[in-house]
This record gives structure tokens, C-alpha cells and sequence, in this order.
């Protein structure tokens, strides 16, 4: 099996910095790998896509085709035009929410969400709630920081039309259930909508499997480029579902008063595409799958526990996150007793040590746990032994710095 | 970045952790709430006043240690003062933490203030720094 060791020589910034990264949940870095690619793409084959009767604008319409099915095939969608390029999750996110959401849910209809959401997956349903006077409910976790099967069917039910849920917590690593949960919404009359961005890169997703209506993941946190997203949605789904932003490459015919829509993915493709992060994307998964998932859960479920072990032994570090380590994946968020994780983050940051300090875009769940805010180290393939050990040398620095002014 | 223990000194340290300014103000003149809200932070400030001059200034609140001390340590230096040399040393600390003076006679009169000269340099920490300070500006 390839060691995290091995697999981190093909991320120069992190040889270079000599930094332990500890915040692959906000960006991953990129391997060279899907660096040559996207270089290559531009030096090679770069030109308008669909526009061009050339051999380069071909050959760029060519490249982003095929990067669309290596997406579609990663995730096992019926068909390449179910795979929707986004900006990130957060567009793919609003994207559902105005032209499934504000054109299907009506007065007292339910959206039911969880208290663990990103504010991406939260915010756009409260719009679509409040403009169509619904309901938006949520699940809430309970003390190991997970969603109990009697907490979701009691939430979800004939009146719930939406069911958006995160796939992995950004701020607690909880695993959803989210094929039981795509049952219950499904038996319920309900389609549901996974954020996948905390678990597309570290687990193998079959939409199929899983049975959601729509699946939204962002490129940057598993290797690719920033910039690049994916909307997964049932094609009857998206068929029926009027266009998000209009202008350029998503018509058919435009008469002075009246347009009507290219077929998908088209549709949902306004403008110039990112075409380059396309192919970024194409290539992470690729290296991904070079890798595989199987050794990807290995190489995490050793690092996460050996980084839980550590942190178990500094009896002034609080951690949040479930006991039941089939439910937990990859974010590890902690306290110092006494200590504002904001400084923490400026001591860690002394010590080379990359963690995030804050609400995680997340303020209903740090509200509901009753915490100001966390540090977050989130880990990932390319993450060591050491990484963790300077973190660990990092909190006893800055418990020292502290401990002494605690009166 | 500057040395850690330049910005975490042994005055800000006791100033966020043991701050005697930490505390309500019984009939206080004017009370005014400060928010950063990416980050958290937040304090409410209040003035007691004896006409034209600061007689008690204190505050509540929560966040990171930079905040909180140089909310604390704001109180100490205003205290005592009139509302124009209280303006002065506001804008002259703000002007200092986005480097737009560094003339050391003009940052004497921030007296204990002077101890967050190093946030400068760590533009993350910035709006800890400032948020007393640009509170105040909205009472004065």
C-alpha cells in the first residue's frame, strides 16, 4: 500500500512550506499531477467550447466532454447529461433551491434540513421558505453528535417536500445515513438533495446507491483546481427544472420577447465554462482512483485515529466528535479549555501547524452545542504522523502560553 | 509574521484572561455593542460620564485574547479623559494598526495601547485589535 509519505511528494507546496496542512476541509492542495493537466489543457487544446468551427475549439469542446463523463462515471450517474458544472457546491446548492425549490414548494409545504448544515446547504432553503411561505425544519443531532433514525422519521413526513442534508459534517465528521434518509424522504412522497462536498473526497459515492435527486460536490476539496463544482440531479428532474442563469450557450432560440432553452446539460451552462478546472477535476479523480478509495480509507481511518489517540492523551483538549468510528470521517474539531480558538489558530499558525478557527460557516450548530466557536483540523491522504505531532507540540505550546494567566 | 510572544506579552495576556475593567456599569451613560461577525468576537462597552470627561468606561463580552485585552486596555487609557483627547488616541491607535503612523512621539499618548503595535503585522488579527476601538469611535 502507498504511504501518506510517498503520496505527499507530489504536493510541492507542502514539501516546500515545510507546513503540516491540517485544512483539506476548506481546500485540499493539488497534486502536480492535475497541475500538468490543466497547464497541459491551456498550452494544448484551449479555445472557446461549442463555439469555434476550429480544430482548437473542437479539440476544447472534446476535453470538457470527456472530463463530464469521468465525473459521471466517478459517481456512477445513468447518464454523462446528469452531470450538471457548477462554480462549487454553494452554486449547485442555489442553483436547486430557485429552480427546484422556488418553483416547486408552496404555502406550508416542509423543507427539512440538519442543525450540522454549511450555511450553503441552509441559507438558500430559508430564502425558498420565506418567499413561499413553507416551513423549514431541522433534525437535530444527538450526544454523540449523530442524527437518530427516530429524530429523522419524526422530522420527515407527508408534508415534507425537500430534504437536503450534508453527506459528512464539516465541523463534526458525522457520517448521515443519507441512503436510509433518501428512503424515508422517498416513502415520504420527498426528493432529496446531498451535499456531498465533505465526502466525495473521501469515500466512493454511487448516486445511484444512494438514490438522491441531487448530489453537489466542490472540486477543490478533492484535488482539483478551485473554481470547478458539480451538480448531480435525476435527469427527469432537471428536465423539467427551468434554467438558473441565463445568457450565452444555454438557448435554443432567442426572438426578441421569447427564448426557449438548449437541452442538458446545456441549459444549466451559462457562458464561457471552466473548462481547464473541468479537466482538473477529471484528473484529481483520476489520481484518486489510481490511489483507490479502499487504500484512501486506510491511509484516513490511520491518521484520524492515531490523531484522536494523541489528542486523548492533552487531558485540557475538548473534541467533538462521535465515539462510533464507522460514523466519523476525516474533521477532528477541538477546544482548549480557557483558550479562544482564534488564538489557538495564531500560536498552531507560529508552529507551521494550518488548522481553521471559527463557526465553519456553520453558526446554528456552534449555537445548538452551546460553544463559541472551534479549531478544526481536517485531514487528508497526504496527511502524516508528524502532521499530527506538530499539532500536538503546537497545543502544549499554546496551553503553556495560557495556563499560566489562569488564575 | 512578528514573534508570538511580541503580540501574546505578559500585559495582553493578563488584560483577556483577569480583566478588572470586565464589569457593568451601574447608570451608565452610553452603552454600545461591537461585533465581528466572521470571527465572533463580541463586546458591549459602556461610559459613565462627568460632562465633557470620561469618568468610568467598562465592558462585557467574549472572544479571543486580542480582543478582549485590547478592549480592557482601551478602558484603562481612557479613563480619566476628555471626549477630544479620547478621539485623539482612538484614531492615533487605529492609524498605528493599519501602519499609517509610526512617529513614536505621536504613539505615546496610547500609553499601555501602544503593547498591540505588532497586530499590524498579522493582518488575521487585525479586526480583533480594532474592535473596541472602532466601537468607541461610534460613542465619542
Amino acid at each position: 500500500m502507498i504511504s501518506a509519505e510517498e503520496i505527499k511528494k507530489d504536493f510541492l507546496i507542502l514539501k516546500d512550506n515545510n507546513i503540516a496542512y491540517l485544512d483539506s476541509g476548506a481546500t485540499s492542495q493539488k497534486p502536480k499531477q492535475v497541475l500538468e493537466a490543466v497547464e497541459k489543457y491551456y498550452n494544448t487544446a484551449n479555445a472557446n467550447p461549442y463555439r469555434g468551427t476550429y480544430k482548437l475549439s473542437e479539440s476544447a469542446t472534446q476535453e470538457y466532454g470527456r472530463a463530464r463523463e469521468v465525473v459521471a462515471k466517478f459517481i456512477n450517474a445513468k447518464y454523462s447529461e446528469e452531470v450538471i458544472f457548477t462554480k462549487n457546491a454553494s452554486e449547485a446548492l442555489n442553483l436547486i433551491a430557485y429552480s427546484y425549490g422556488l418553483e416547486n414548494i408552496k404555502k406550508d409545504d416542509e423543507i427539512v434540513i440538519s442543525i450540522m448544515e454549511h450555511h450553503s446547504n441552509l441559507v438558500p432553503w430559508q430564502k425558498v421558505v420565506k418567499q413561499n411561505g413553507a416551513k423549514l425544519k431541522y433534525m437535530y443531532i444527538n450526544k454523540n453528535y449523530e442524527l437518530d433514525l427516530e429524530e429523522i422519521k419524526s422530522k420527515i413526513t407527508k408534508n415534507t417536500k425537500i430534504v437536503a442534508i450534508t453527506h459528512v459534517s464539516n465541523v463534526l465528521g458525522t457520517i448521515n445515513p443519507i441512503k436510509e434518509i433518501a428512503k424515508i424522504a422517498h416513502q415520504n412522497g420527498a426528493i432529496v438533495v446531498a451535499d456531498c462536498a465533505q465526502s466525495v473526497p473521501h469515500m466512493k459515492i454511487d448516486v445511484q446507491d444512494i438514490d438522491a435527486d441531487f448530489v453537489v460536490f466542490s472540486g477543490h476539496k478533492m484535488l482539483a483546481p478551485l473554481g470547478i463544482g458539480v451538480l448531480y440531479g435525476k435527469k427527469q428532474l432537471l428536465e423539467n427544472m427551468v434554467p438558473f442563469i441565463m445568457g450565452g450557450d444555454m438557448i435554443e432560440y432567442v426572438y426578441e420577447q421569447e427564448t426557449t432553452f438548449a437541452e442538458l446539460p446545456h441549459k444549466f451552462e451559462a457562458g464561457t465554462q471552466n473548462v481547464g478546472g473541468a479537466i482538473g477535476l477529471a484528473s484529481a479523480i483520476k489520481y484518486l482512483e489510481n490511489i483507490g478509495f479502499d487504500t484512501i480509507h486506510k491511509l484516513e481511518q490511520e491518521i484520524v485515529e492515531y490523531a484522536k489517540q494523541e489528542l486523548s492523551k492533552l487531558e485540557y483538549v475538548e473534541t467533538y466528535y462521535t465515539p462510533n468510528k464507522e460514523n466519523h470521517c476525516s474533521v477532528i474539531s477541538f477546544n482548549i479549555k480557557g483558550v479562544h480558538p482564534h488564538d489557538l489558530a495564531t500560536i498552531l499558525d507560529s508552529c507551521n501547524v494550518a488548522i481553521r478557527a471559527g463557526d465553519h460557516c456553520a453558526q446554528p450548530l456552534i449555537r445548538y452545542m452551546n460553544i463559541p466557536a472551534t479549531c478544526r483540523a481536517t485531514f487528508y491522504i497526504y496527511n502524516t504522523k508528524q502532521d499530527v505531532d506538530k499539532l500536538v507540540q503546537g497545543l502544549q505550546k499554546a496551553y503553556n502560553m495560557f495556563s499560566k494567566f489562569i488564575h | 509574521m512578528s514573534d508570538l510572544n511580541d503580540v501574546y506579552n505578559d500585559l495582553i495576556m493578563e488584560h483577556s484572561m483577569n480583566s478588572y475593567n470586565k464589569r457593568k456599569i451601574e447608570n451608565a451613560d452610553k452603552t454600545e455593542k461591537g461585533h465581528n461577525p466572521s470571527c465572533g468576537d463580541e463586546i458591549e462597552l459602556q461610559l459613565k460620564m462627568d460632562g465633557n470627561i470620561i469618568e468610568d468606561i467598562a465592558f462585557t463580552g467574549q472572544g479571543c485574547a486580542i480582543s478582549q485585552s485590547s478592549t480592557s486596555i482601551m478602558s484603562d487609557v481612557l479613563r480619566g479623559k476628555t471626549i477630544q483627547e479620547a478621539k485623539e488616541i482612538v484614531k492615533t491607535f487605529i492609524d498605528m494598526i493599519k501602519r499609517e503612523t509610526t512617529d513614536e512621539k505621536q504613539l505615546e499618548k496610547l500609553e499601555d495601547a501602544i503593547a498591540f503595535k505588532n497586530i499590524a503585522y498579522m493582518p488575521a488579527r487585525v479586526k480583533c485589535a480594532l474592535l473596541a476601538w472602532h466601537t468607541i469611535e461610534k460613542m465619542l
